[in-house]
């Protein structure tokens, strides 16, 4: 009861208040709906345009996901080479640090003018803005497997392949899954740059095209379904992260 | 109490962690033979060489000079006749204590290969090794579920499912309270009697050196060397009690006196 309280009703009662707030506030102060609509406006913008709506966010939802996925396995497969050994850790790090800390956007138009306007850059962007956290987190959980842990196994003349296997991997999927969060969020992100930077679908561009037309009630409407749908691939992320890796929340949802 | 033949000899070892100017002696001039059967303690000042001995028994660091064997042959690399248990009980989270137990089986040949068609002989193996040290009913749990007590218990078992020639323990009972300690000390006691293991234990405490063990050997101060063996004539089997005796208490200080001394 109280959990239901907690998780459910009170960010409920929440978010139904601040819409009614910035209802009365709208309409308090006049304020004119190409500057802020109403929360009604959008609402209606949303039953009107549900339509393209919809079709731009799966486009969305495809380049995040294909970016996502890209950034899955590479992320994994460098994660794992990468704390494979403290060499490769050493001559990688510091090029994976500059590469992370270029501003992704800047790369965009780079990525039209090789591959032109369209779905491609936009999977790309995702990609190359989440795959980093992956790296990061899967060289960490493998790099950081206890030294004795690793004798123990070493004396029982375990090859290196063997205490990755044994190890290594498992203990870093903890780490692999709670960086899923983070990817998701930044793939995401990079798909909707993208598509608001060069391309011919997706929410981005819908909310490009809204505002050149002035219909600022679907550049709300947009961003709602952008939240929402961020909400719904963050949620999925989280809920794998916790089937996936319930030893590593030991006994966490206990007591209380 | 007598004891089998040679099992692990030292003599004149020496060893060198990094190389150059950044080389650092660890041990220096050891020697020593543990007999089969043979339960013995090192001790010394801390960061004297007692881990790194054990590396070199395990194979897992090289000797740079002098010899080191193990039933004879020179010990060149990591021969899976040893296991090894420490201060932290390290099991893997996501495995129950038996399939803990079960982890150097997946390693070592030949069972490595036979763990398919017979893991259910194996596990009916490391659940009795775990009942055998007090873990009855315990054997399906997760080692978050188990007390220090008992995943140490459980770390010893999985350095000994293998049946390994030598059982190396470095500090494992160091993170213990007193009363735990003394439990795993009694199930020590147990084990090498049943089992007739042979055993090294390095450990801070002379205490648990003199109740559990046929000889004590003291180390030096960095790079360590021998500077003390002490036999420990007290019958077995021993009990608790006779940790209050003036005999031990005798051989106690009788090791004290050799620590930290130059
Ligand atoms: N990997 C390493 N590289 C370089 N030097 C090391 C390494 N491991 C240990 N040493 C050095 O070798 C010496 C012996 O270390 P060792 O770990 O064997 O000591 P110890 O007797 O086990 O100490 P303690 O009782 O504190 O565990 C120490 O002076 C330490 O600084
Ligand atoms: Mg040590």
């Amino acid at each position: 009861m109280q959990k239901f309280k907690e998780t459910i009703l009170a960010p409920t009662l929440f978010v139904v208040a601040l819409i009614l707030l910035w209802e009365i506030i709208v309409r308090l102060f006049g304020i004119a709906p190409t500057i802020l609509p109403s929360p009604l406006d959008i609402w209606k913008a949303l039953l009107q345009y549900w339509g393209p709506l919809v079709s731009n966010s799966w486009q969305t939802l495809f380049t995040t996901l294909a970016g996502f996925g890209l950034a899955i396995v590479f992320g994994l497969l460098l994660g794992v080479f990468i704390g494979w050994s403290k060499t490769i850790y050493g001559a990688l790090y510091p090029v994976m640090i500059g590469f992370n800390a270029v501003p992704k956007v800047a790369v965009v138009p780079i990525l039209i003018l090789w591959f032109g306007i369209g779905t491609v850059p936009a999977i790309l962007t995702a990609f190359l803005i989440s795959f980093f956290p992956i790296v990061v987190n899967v060289a960490t959980g493998i790099a950081t497997t206890e030294p004795e842990l690793r004798d123990v196994l070493r004396a029982l003349g375990a090859s290196k392949l063997d205490i990755m296997r044994k190890v290594g991997i498992p203990r870093s999927m903890p780490y692999f899954f709670g960086s899923l969060k983070v990817a998701i969020t930044l793939a995401f992100v990079g798909s909707v740059v993208s598509e608001t930077v060069g391309s011919n679908a997706g929410l981005g561009k819908l909310m490009l095209d809204a505002q050149a037309a002035f219909k600022v009630e679907l550049v709300f409407a947009a961003l709602v379904a952008l939240a929402v749908l961020g909400i719904v691939l963050y949620a999925m992320t989280a809920w794998v992260e916790k089937r996936m890796t319930g030893w590593a929340f030991r006994g966490e949802n206990q007591g209380f | 109490m007598q004891h089998g033949e040679a099992l692990v000899e030292l003599s004149n070892v020496s060893m060198v962690y990094g190389q150059g100017a950044n080389a650092v002696k660890a041990v220096d001039n050891l020697t020593l033979t543990v007999h089969k059967g043979e339960f013995i303690a090192v001790v010394g000042p801390s960061g004297c060489g007692k881990s790194s001995m054990m590396k070199l028994i395990s194979g897992l660091m090289p000797v740079a000079s002098g010899s080191l064997k193990l039933e004879g042959k020179p010990i060149a690399g990591p021969i899976n006749k040893v296991g090894m248990a420490f201060q932290a009980s390290n099991l893997l989270p996501w495995r129950t204590a038996v399939d803990n137990v079960l982890l150097p089986l997946e390693i070592v040949q030949p069972h490595r290969s036979q763990m398919r068609s017979k893991r259910a002989e194996y596990r009916d193996k490391a659940r009795a090794l775990l009942e055998s040290v007090g873990l009855k009913g315990f054997t399906e749990k997760f080692p978050w579920q188990l007390s220090g007590g008992m995943q140490q218990r459980t770390s010893i078992c999985r350095a000994l499912i293998h049946e390994p020639e030598i059982l190396m323990l470095d500090e494992p009972f160091g993170a213990l309270d007193a009363f735990t300690r003394e439990e795993l000390w009694c199930m020590m006691r147990d084990l090498h009697a049943q089992k007739q293991i042979t055993a090294m234990l390095v450990t801070h405490d002379l205490r648990e050196a003199v109740f559990l063990c046929d000889t004590v050997y003291v180390m030096s101060d960095r790079p360590g060397k021998i500077v003390k063996v002490q036999k420990v004539d007290l019958p077995r089997p021993r009990d608790l009690d006779v940790t209050y005796t003036a005999h031990f208490q005798e051989l106690v200080q009788e090791l004290r006196s050799y620590i930290g001394r130059h």
